[in-house]
């Protein structure tokens, strides 16, 4: 991947399309030629079709957006800004805040990257750079396998194995050595209760690892072969031509498959439902039940009754939307830094 | 035979070679059950360029790529025999790659600007090694910078990427990387191919003033640059070294008919 050639391909591709449509109306001025006037039909409908699809996506983004926002208006008139300052959640009394789905959806993406992300890095390390050749296919494959496992598979696994374990062994061992620490021991506070915002998250982690890997793994293999031979040409060692060559170089691909890993983690329902206890409380402990967006959406829909109920949760739909998107905006903005970083191209 | 993988002689205009930099004794090497060279004896000589000929797929590049062990980053790749380099054989299999490579540096085909900026592509490879001052490393990037020929064009954008230069000045930087890290061997792996004349001219100045300070190999498909540039050339055919010597010799008086026919065109 040789950037400025991309760029240059990039610039020429107008140019080279452009000119096409000129030629044909010339031509067809010149001699009325019936064969020459249907390719231009076709042409003309071919772009026309394409165009329509990729409008259609626009519009039905659009239709959601505008639905939803039309949906949580009862709940935005009744409680403002509010909405997403309040730990409150009561339907009996019809009040209602998003902190805590808020938090909770953050918390267990957070917890899924921060242990998600270096796994990843790790396995397309050695996928691609470490492995036996006749161990790349298997252990490749084993991994996007992992990413078919249907989402409730997770959930159920999570809460009869995963859950036993953790309150059993993991969160005992946290609480006592980390959670005696001061400032982050608050976050290991509590008792050892199994599901919760850290197991919802760590289940989170195993469900983006493939995503994340599988992508890492595909841009660390294009990565010319001249180029990671001319740093261990100046001696680098693996690590070396990963981390200042390979990554650098690939940034805009991991970047990329961080994301993708971001929006199933942070749109993930099923398995978090099953993990998280799905209470409304607000604590600083991640070992403590809480609640996450979609798994609120998902568990209370149908017990929903009363118009401010319904629309609450509504615009915590829209909420989610709304992470999802300034995610991506600071995706952007990261890689826009980074390549201030590398120097000014022109 | 004997003739053919004698020490070159010395040539009475050049300062006496006191030693070969780089000795090859038996040495052969396998892509997997392909026997890619065939008993090569060879010597690298101090402070001169030797050039590598032949026709495309002969071994000259796979020769290139042992001396700084570059195979080993594949399975399936193996050298047998021996390579001295500084009293040691560095096929051995407790050879300190990145150290070798520290000593023995290469420089491709193609110019491989790494993704950061002029300055940090001298001064990454010098950090591998070295623990240097601000002051210090401004002037280590700058000596390199300035011996690669490359300092005038770009002591005024050293923050910008190394990726904006055009192909003549990445590939002079990649020079610079290279002697940056103060190598005693640089070896070059058809280093012009994909440069325009001037370009190409500029780095063939360029070798004959490095080659006061550093033991060059290089691969060329040009016969001509072979011609200008080198000090010695071998000769390979299908993984033979078919003739070496100095490279007069080698253009103006051929022992072998098969270095004869491939240097006057008459190839096959």
């Amino acid at each position: 991947m040789n950037a400025p050639i991309m760029q240059a391909t990039a610039q020429a591709i107008p140019g080279i399309i452009a000119p096409v449509p000129r030629q044909g109306k010339a031509s067809t001025a010149r001699m009325p030629d019936p064969k020459q006037k249907n390719i231009k039909l076709q042409d003309l409908l071919f772009r026309s079709v394409t165009r329509t699809f990729a409008f259609l996506v626009l519009a039905v983004l659009l239709a959601i957006i505008g639905s939803l926002v039309y949906g949580s208006l009862p709940a935005m008139r009744k409680f403002g800004f509010g909405f997403l300052t309040s730990a409150e959640w009561n339907p009996v009394t019809e009040q209602f805040g998003a902190l805590v789905p808020i938090v909770g959806t953050i918390a267990t993406s957070a917890i899924a990257l921060l242990i998600g992300i270096p796994i990843s890095f790790g396995i397309a390390l050695f996928l691609t750079e470490l492995s036996p050749s006749w161990l790349k296919r298997p252990l490749g494959t084993a991994i996007e396998l992992l990413a078919a496992i249907p989402s409730i598979i997770y959930g159920m696994w999570g809460l009869f194995v995963l859950a036993p374990l953790f309150a059993d062994y993991v969160q005992p061992w946290l609480i006592h050595t980390v959670g005696a620490a001061p400032v982050i021991g608050a976050l290991f506070k509590g008792p050892p209760q199994g599901i919760g915002v850290l197991t919802a998250g760590f289940v989170l982690a195993i469900m983006v690892i493939p995503f994340i890997a599988s992508v890492m793994r595909d841009v660390f293999d294009v990565v010319p072969p001249v180029l990671k031979e001319s740093a261990y040409g100046l001696g680098c060692t693996t690590w070396e031509v990963v981390w200042n060559i390979v990554l650098p170089h690939t940034k805009v691909g991991v970047i990329g498959g961080i994301m993708l890993g971001l929006g199933r983690a942070l749109g993930e329902t099923m398995a978090v439902t099953f993990l998280i206890g799905n209470a409304h409380q607000l604590t600083t402990s991640i070992l403590a039940p809480g609640n996450s967006i979609a798994s609120a959406l998902a568990n209370e829909f149908t017990e929903a009754v009363g118009d401010f109920y319904t629309s609450a949760l509504i615009e915590l739909g829209l909420i989610l939307f709304v992470i999802t998107f300034i995610v991506l905006a600071l995706a952007k903005l990261l890689l826009l830094q980074l390549a201030k970083g590398e120097g000014r191209r022109t | 035979m004997e003739t053919l993988v004698a020490t070159p002689e010395v040539r009475t205009e050049h300062a006496p070679i006191t030693a070969p930099k780089m000795s090859m004794r038996n040495l052969d090497f396998y892509y997997g059950k392909f026997h890619a060279l065939k008993n090569v004896n060879l010597d690298v000589a101090e402070r001169r360029v030797t050039a590598f000929i032949g026709p495309s797929g002969c071994g000259k590049s796979t020769l290139l790529r042992t001396l700084n062990r570059m195979y080993s980053l594949y399975p399936g790749q193996r050298a047998t025999g021996q390579i001295l380099f500084n009293g040691e054989n560095l096929l051995d299999a407790t050879v300190d790659l990145n150290m070798l490579r520290a000593k023995v540096g290469m420089v491709f085909q193609k110019p491989t600007p790494f993704p950061m900026s002029i300055y940090e592509n001298i001064a990454f490879g010098i950090r591998l090694y070295e623990n240097l001052s601000e002051r210090e490393m401004d002037e280590r990037v700058e000596t390199a910078l300035a011996k690669a020929a490359i300092l005038d064009e770009v002591k005024d954008k050293l923050k910008q990427s190394g990726m904006a230069l055009s192909g003549g000045q990445q590939q002079r930087l990649c020079i610079a990387r290279a002697i940056a890290v103060q190598p005693d061997v640089l070896l070059l792996d058809e280093p012009t191919s994909a440069l325009d004349p001037i370009s190409t001219a500029k780095i063939e100045e360029l070798l004959s003033d490095l080659k006061r300070d550093y033991t060059i190999a290089m691969v060329t498909h040009n016969m001509q640059q072979a011609a200008r540039v080198s000090d010695f050339t071998a000769y390979m055919y299908l993984g033979d070294l078919i003739e070496f010597g100095e490279t007069d010799q080698i253009f103006l008086r051929p022992m072998r008919k098969e270095t004869e026919d491939y240097i006057t065109g008459r190839f096959g």
